[in-house]
C-alpha cells in the first residue's frame, strides 16, 4: 500500500519561504486528506514541492508503489487555451512520457476516467466551449487518467455548483476505499472537509499548526485563530459533523 | 508518427467519445494524405513551368523514368528546376515547423522565426557580406552571405536563449526580447545602407525579398538534413509540446518540464529558421500562417500538428513559387512578395470564416 510522509519538509520562491518544516504522520493509501487553510496558506506551493516541481529542504517519502508515475496533480490552473477536444484532453494527460502510439488500453482509460466523473457526453466538445466547473471536471479526469496511488487535487470544487462538489467528493471517497488510493484535495469548505475527508493538514502562513483526523483539526478554537470566524461544530440528524459559522470576528 | 493502434477487443461498444476520437483521427489522417497529394501536384506544377514548359505528364515522365525523356528535359528539370522547386518544400516546412513550435512554446499567436529577430539577425549578416564583402568567418565566396546569415541568426536565437535563462523572464519576456531584437537589426540594416553603395544597397533589398532562385543541390541537401534530423527530435516530445498549450502549471501537472523543453525546441527551430534564411533569404509569412492554417485543419494534437505545419508550410512556399512564375511571364518574382500579396488574403479569409477561436 501506497504511503507518503513529509519530514521537515519546505519550500521558497526565490528567497521567500512559502513553505516551512511541515512534517506528517504516515498517510496510507485509502485514506483521503484535507489540506486545508486560508487563501495564501501555502497549499499549492505545498503540493507542487511534494510533486518536485519546487526544491526545498526535507524529506518528501513516498513508499509501497510501483506506479510509473505515482504522483497525479490536478493544479487550480484548467488550461483551456488549446484547440484540443476533452476526449484528446484526457489523453494527453494519459499519454505524457509513453510512446505516440496510442494502445486500445489508454483509450480504456480514458473512457473510464470520463465516467468516474460523469463527464462522458462531454467528450467530442472542445476544452475551450466549457464551463468553468465543466473544465474542472476535465482537470479531475485528466489527473485520474494517470492512474496514480496518491491523487492531489487542488481547490478541485471551486468552480462547480453543489450537486457536482457533493459528486466529486463522493468520488474521490470511493477511488480511496475501492483503489487504496491516498487522496489530498485542498480545500475551502470546512464542511466537505469533515464529510468527506478521514484526516486534514492545517496550514497558516506556511506552517502547519494542526494535522490529524479531521474532528480534531476543524475546531472552533483554530478555526477562530487560522480563519477568524466564530463557529461551532455540531452533528446533524444523521450522525455527521457539519460546521456552523456564526460571524466573522 | 500518425499511426494508431486501434485493436480493440472484439465486440466492445466504443463509447461516443472514443468513436469521435476515432474518427477525428482518421479524418486528420486523411487531411494529411491529401496535403502529400496536393503537395506532390504542386511540385509537378512548379517544374513544368519555366522558360522551356512542358506537360504534367513530361514532368512525371522524368521524375519517375528519367532515362526515357530527352537530356535537355532531363536537365533542366533535374538540374535547374527540381532543386529550386525542392527548396521551397524544405524551406516552406522548415519555417512553418519553426513558427508552429516557436508559437506552442511561447503560446503566442504572433511568434515565428520574425518575432524573435531571427530574419532580422539573418538579413543583418547576409547584408554585411553583400554591403562590405565582410565574412564573419572565412569561407569560399559562393557562402559568405547565407554563412553570414546564419551565424548572426544563431547568434540572435542563442542571445535571447541565455536572456530567457535569467530568473523572472517569463514567455512574454522572450517575445519582447524578439522584438527588440528586430528593432536592433533593423536599425543596424538601416546603418549598412546608408554607407553602401547603391548596387549593394539593391543587392542588400532584394536578398531581403527572399528568392528561391539561389537554391543549389549542395544547399538544398544542407537544409533537407537539417529538417530531417530536427524534425524526429520535435516529435519525440509530441505529447509535451501538445501540453504546453494548456499553460505551463497543467503541463507541470501531467509530468512535463516547460523550463526545458521551451530552451530546447528553441534552439531546434532556431537552427531550423536559420538555415531557411540563410540559403534563401527572408520569406516571413510562411512561419506564421502555416502553423496556423495547419491548426484550423488539424487541431493541435502534435502528432498531426507537426507534419501538418511542415505540409503546409511547403504547400503555401511552393504553391507561391508556381505563381511567382505564371504572374508575369517570363519574370520571377521574389517568393517572399507573392508568399505575402497572395498568402495574407487567404489567410485572413480562412481566420475571419474560422468559428473557433484558438488564443
Amino acid at each position: 500500500m501506497v504511503t507518503l510522509q513529509l519530514n521537515h519538509v519546505s519550500a521558497r520562491y526565490g528567497r521567500h519561504p512559502i513553505v516551512q518544516d511541515i512534517t506528517t504522520p504516515c498517510f496510507q493509501g485509502g485514506q483521503v486528506v484535507a489540506l486545508l487553510g486560508p487563501n495564501a496558506a501555502g497549499k499549492s506551493t505545498l503540493f507542487r514541492r511534494i510533486l518536485g516541481l519546487l526544491k526545498g529542504e526535507g524529506e518528501v517519502a513516498i513508499s509501497g508503489t510501483n506506479a510509473e508515475r505515482p504522483v497525479a496533480y490536478m493544479p487550480q490552473e484548467t488550461g483551456a487555451k488549446a484547440v484540443l477536444t476533452v476526449y484528446e484532453s484526457v489523453l494527453l494527460a494519459r499519454m505524457q512520457g509513453r510512446s505516440l502510439k496510442v494502445q486500445a488500453a489508454d483509450l480504456a482509460q480514458v473512457d473510464r476516467a470520463l465516467s468516474e466523473l460523469n463527464i462522458s457526453a462531454l467528450g467530442e466538445r472542445d476544452i475551450g466551449d466549457l464551463s468553468g466547473g465543466q473544465r474542472q471536471l476535465v482537470s479531475a479526469a485528466q489527473a485520474l487518467v494517470q492512474e496514480p496511488d496518491i491523487l492531489m487535487l487542488d481547490e478541485p470544487t471551486s468552480a462547480l455548483d453543489l450537486n457536482r462538489q457533493i459528486n466529486l467528493l463522493g468520488v474521490l471517497r470511493r477511488l480511496a476505499d475501492e483503489r487504496n488510493m491516498l487522496i489530498m484535495v485542498a480545500l475551502h469548505d470546512l464542511g466537505h472537509a469533515l464529510r468527506f475527508a478521514d484526516a486534514a493538514m492545517m496550514l497558516e502562513n506556511g506552517r502547519l499548526i494542526a494535522c490529524g483526523p479531521t474532528a480534531d483539526v476543524i475546531t472552533p478554537t483554530l478555526l477562530r485563530q487560522v480563519y477568524r470566524v466564530e463557529a461551532r461544530i455540531e452533528p446533524c440528524s444523521k450522525g455527521r459533523l457539519q460546521l456552523i459559522v456564526e460571524e466573522a470576528v | 508518427m500518425t499511426t494508431e493502434s486501434i485493436a480493440t477487443t472484439p465486440n466492445a461498444p466504443d463509447s461516443q467519445g472514443r468513436a469521435f476520437y476515432r474518427s477525428q483521427v482518421f479524418r486528420r489522417q486523411m487531411i494529411l494524405a491529401a496535403l502529400v497529394l496536393a503537395l506532390f501536384f504542386s511540385l509537378c506544377v512548379d517544374l513544368a513551368l519555366g522558360p522551356a514548359r512542358y506537360s504534367l505528364g513530361e514532368v512525371i515522365a522524368a521524375l519517375l523514368t528519367p532515362d526515357n525523356v530527352s537530356q535537355q528535359a532531363r536537365v533542366i528539370l533535374w538540374e535547374i528546376r527540381m532543386p529550386v522547386a525542392l527548396m521551397a518544400l524544405v524551406v516552406g516546412a522548415s519555417l512553418s515547423v519553426a513558427g508552429a513550435q516557436m508559437q506552442t512554446i511561447l503560446s503566442n499567436p504572433l511568434a515565428s522565426p520574425f518575432t524573435l529577430g531571427i530574419s532580422a539577425g539573418a538579413s543583418f549578416g547576409a547584408a554585411l557580406g553583400l554591403a562590405f564583402g565582410v565574412a564573419i568567418i572565412p569561407t569560399a565566396i559562393e557562402y559568405v552571405v547565407p554563412i553570414n546569415a546564419f551565424l548572426m541568426a544563431m547568434v540572435t536565437a542563442f542571445l535571447i536563449h541565455a536572456l530567457s535563462l535569467k530568473r523572472g523572464v517569463t514567455v512574454e519576456t522572450i517575445v519582447l526580447l524578439g522584438i527588440a531584437m528586430v528593432f536592433i537589426f533593423n536599425s543596424l540594416m538601416a546603418l549598412i545602407q546608408f554607407f553602401a553603395s547603391q548596387q549593394a544597397v539593391a543587392a542588400v533589398v532584394f536578398w531581403t525579398m527572399g528568392s528561391l532562385t539561389k537554391a543549389t543541390w549542395p544547399k538544398f541537401w544542407i537544409a533537407l538534413g537539417v529538417l530531417a534530423t530536427v524534425m524526429p527530435l520535435l516529435a519525440r516530445h509530441g505529447w509535451a509540446l501538445t501540453a504546453m498549450r494548456l499553460g505551463d502549471a497543467k503541463a507541470e501537472s501531467m509530468g512535463v518540464r516547460p523550463r526545458s523543453l521551451r530552451l530546447e525546441v528553441l534552439v531546434l527551430v532556431s537552427l531550423l529558421a536559420a538555415i531557411a534564411v540563410a540559403f534563401v533569404g527572408t520569406i516571413g509569412f510562411i512561419g506564421l500562417v502555416g502553423p496556423h492554417i495547419a491548426r484550423i485543419l488539424l487541431g493541435e494534437d502534435q502528432r498531426f500538428f507537426l507534419p501538418g505545419s511542415a505540409l503546409c508550410g511547403a504547400l503555401i512556399l511552393s504553391v507561391g513559387s508556381v505563381i511567382s512564375k505564371i504572374i508575369i511571364p517570363g519574370t520571377i518574382i521574389p517568393i517572399g512578395i507573392i508568399t505575402s500579396l497572395v498568402g495574407i488574403p487567404f489567410f485572413l479569409f480562412l481566420v475571419l470564416n474560422h468559428k473557433k477561436a484558438s488564443w
